[in-house]
């Protein structure tokens, strides 16, 4: 079985959530994001998410539209997060998603980018502009090279389209919580809620974990997720926002300190609180 | 025999498609519905045909440039004056027609991008004769050096919304707009400017904007008694080219030549031509030809004219392009700044910056052809928003 599937089924036995931890990679620098990811699976992420920068990143708010501003400025390529990811599976045991939006990897090859990215330790894709009618070849490379494929889908995704995004998605699926971009948001919308208990039913149906992102930032909205069925909260903004607060002070130790005291916070919203 | 309609399956051979975040494909699946329904529709055709008329104007002639012609010597110029459509420009087919889908399918907010503000003007105009509600979205940048239209478009009682991302351009507006998308997804109809973006958006464009070629057809058979020898427009997203080419593409003795910016030369790294100097890539929803780097990002680009600074191209162009039904060409800053001044002189028309390309391009061309011979420029825009840029150019205050 695979590592993001292992990962999930020892949560599970520990009735946990999982907490997804997501950061650009790069930013600020690519020579510091061994360590921000350290300091992540120090706090308790169980799944660790990194993005490839991308000149237009339609699905983001400004947080992470920033991120990628700065990580495209340090120097930031697609191939050498790749690299990046080598070094903190050697380092690291923890299961590495990326999220790259479609044109570099398309750009490289999807043979090329998937045979780098497999080898390199990554043990899942997400693409937030590829919807599964375009993702054929995408999926069949993936499965060859045998990385994980997580696609997403929204509240405007009806049941019967959900089934068909399951039948392209393995490792767990990405629900997106709220119409709109990513983002830190002050609660969750009552949409959310209902959209996780409709949701579940199918995922949990299929054998596929669900995770939900968008918009979470908080304890309390992790704590919500779990209560209504969700496998795994997804954060990113709320970690970005530490690394945008401290780039400018060049405190690295404080950084991470910061980055480590959130995650932890987080993760302890995804103990125990499952109902069965 | 008949050629394939496409596209098929939201294709253009293998460009096009719709690379998009999945909250927003329940949303196109819903347009093409309702654009499907709306295109079997006798009465949506009168209302269109109505405001095409009675509103922007149309038909726009088909002038004789016979001063041009014997300034250029060889093949006779036509010009589609598209630029005497209400606002100056062909953008106002397009508006025109997406905001009657728009009222048709009951979305009483119109978000849409602008570059240099001719696509923000003729949404801005369509949606208040139509009763909507329009927003524009527009880089900083842009804003800052089209001022003129900016106010126009607050005129036009349109909401501008000031993009401060990426390179704070085109791109960067398309961009926002596609987040405001996603965002208000359930009320708000995105109003694209060009044959650019996600199926069936490229299709829609190009319907609409395909009265500048069906009225050409027409009015050359009127007057000539048989096609013309070679059409010519300028090429940013490609509206203005599809709506000139689309009624002639199985008229295979008809050649075809698509203009794009050369800016200040292709090796210069300062151009806009993504046929000519780009690559295939996946951006703004299409797999098409874009200007990027090695490592997939999209450039920032460079042209005189506004209008065609944009880094990717409508699919069906780079379809165009594969199956070489129509020649791409481009041509720099100078040149157009050249057939802009030619025009002005030859035949007191101020055409844009944008066609001007399509003009420098078409000079060539006559050059090379039989007296007897014709070439028709689509002309999509008149000059008026430019001259503040080419006295600039030339050096000279105003």
């Amino acid at each position: 079985m695979r590592e993001i599937s292992q990962t999930f089924l020892r949560l599970k036995e520990r009735n946990e959530g999982a907490l997804i931890a997501y950061v650009t990679a790069g930013d600020p620098e690519p020579s510091l994001t061994l360590d921000i990811v350290e300091a992540l699976v120090a706090g308790g992420a169980d799944i660790v998410e990194l993005g490839i920068p991308f000149s237009d990143p339609i699905a983001d708010g400004p947080t992470i539209q920033a991120a990628t501003l700065r990580a495209l400025r340090s120097g930031t390529t697609p191939r050498k997060v790749l690299q990046i990811v080598e070094d903190i599976k050697s380092k690291l045991n923890v299961p590495l998603v990326i999220l790259s939006y479609y044109n570099p990897i398309f750009k490289m090859g999807l043979k090329r980018f998937f045979e780098s990215a497999s080898s390199s330790g990554v043990d899942g894709i997400i693409v937030p502009d590829l919807p599964v009618e375009e993702a054929s070849d995408y999926k069949k490379t993936a499965e060859a090279y045998e990385v994980d494929t997580i696609f997403l889908a929204s509240p405007s995704t009806s049941n019967e389209r959900l089934k068909k995004i399951l039948e392209f998605t393995s490792g767990f699926l990405y629900l997106v919580s709220l119409f709109g971009v990513t983002g830190a948001r002050e609660r969750i919308q009552e949409l959310t809620i209902k959209l996780i208990r409709r949701t579940v039913q199918i995922t949990s149906s299929a054998g596929i974990p669900l995770a939900v992102g968008f918009g979470i930032s908080k304890p309390e909205h992790v704590r919500a997720l779990m209560k209504n069925g969700a496998d795994a909260a997804i954060v990113g903004s709320g970690f970005v926002r530490i690394i945008e607060k401290n780039q400018r002070n060049r405190d690295t130790e404080k950084l991470l300190n910061e980055i480590t005291m959130y995650a932890s916070k987080l993760k302890e919203a995804t103990v125990h609180t499952q109902q069965i | 025999m008949k050629r394939t309609e496409f596209p098929v399956r939201g294709k253009f051979g293998k460009y096009g498609g719709q690379f998009v975040p999945e909250t927003l494909m329940a949303a196109l699946n819903e347009l093409e519905e309702a654009y499907n329904e709306a295109k079997d529709d006798p009465q949506f055709h009168r209302e269109l045909q109505y405001y095409l008329s009675e509103y922007a104007g149309r038909p726009t002639p088909l002038y004789y440039a016979e001063n041009l012609t014997k300034t250029i010597g060889g093949a006779k110029i036509y010009l589609k004056r598209e630029d005497l459509a209400h606002g100056g420009a062909h953008k106002i087919n397009n508006t025109l027609g997406q905001a009657l889908l728009a009222k048709r399918m009951k979305k009483r907010r119109v978000i849409a991008e602008t570059g240099a503000g001719q696509h923000g003007v003729a949404t801005a105009m369509a949606c208040a004769a139509l009763g909507l509600k329009a927003e524009i979205y527009m880089g900083a940048e842009d804003m800052r050096r089209q001022k003129l239209n900016v106010f126009r478009m607050r005129l036009l009682g349109a909401e501008v919304h000031r993009v401060e991302s990426g390179s704070k351009t085109l791109k960067d507006a398309i961009n926002e707009a596609l987040r405001d998308w996603v965002t208000n997804v359930e009320d708000t109809y995105y109003l694209i400017g060009s044959v650019v973006g996600p199926h069936p958006y490229p299709t829609i464009v190009r319907d609409f904007q395909s009265v500048i070629g069906h009225e050409l057809k027409n009015q050359i058979l009127k007057k000539e008694g048989r096609l013309p020898d070679a059409l010519v427009a300028c090429v940013g997203g490609g509206s203005n080219a599809i709506g000139t080419f689309h009624p002639f593409i199985q008229d295979e003795d008809v050649e075809m030549y698509g203009i794009e910016a050369a800016g200040q030369g292709l090796d210069s790294g300062m151009h806009a031509a993504s046929i000519c100097g780009g690559s295939e890539g996946v951006f703004h929803g299409m797999l098409t030809y874009v200007l990027q780097d090695e490592n997939g990002q999209i450039l920032t680009t460079h042209s005189i004219s506004a209008g065609l600074d944009y880094p990717g191209v409508g699919p069906e162009h780079s379809f165009l392009k594969s199956i070489e039904r129509v020649k791409y060409a481009a041509v720099t800053d100078k040149e157009a700044v050249e057939a802009f001044l030619k025009l002005s002189e030859t035949e007191g028309i101020i055409p844009a910056l944008e066609p001007s390309h399509a003009l420098a391009f078409a000079f060539k061309l006559a050059k090379k052809m039989r007296r007897d011979e014709m070439i028709v420029v689509t002309l999509s825009g008149r000059g008026d928003k430019d001259v503040e840029v080419v006295a600039n150019y030339l050096g000279e205050e105003i």
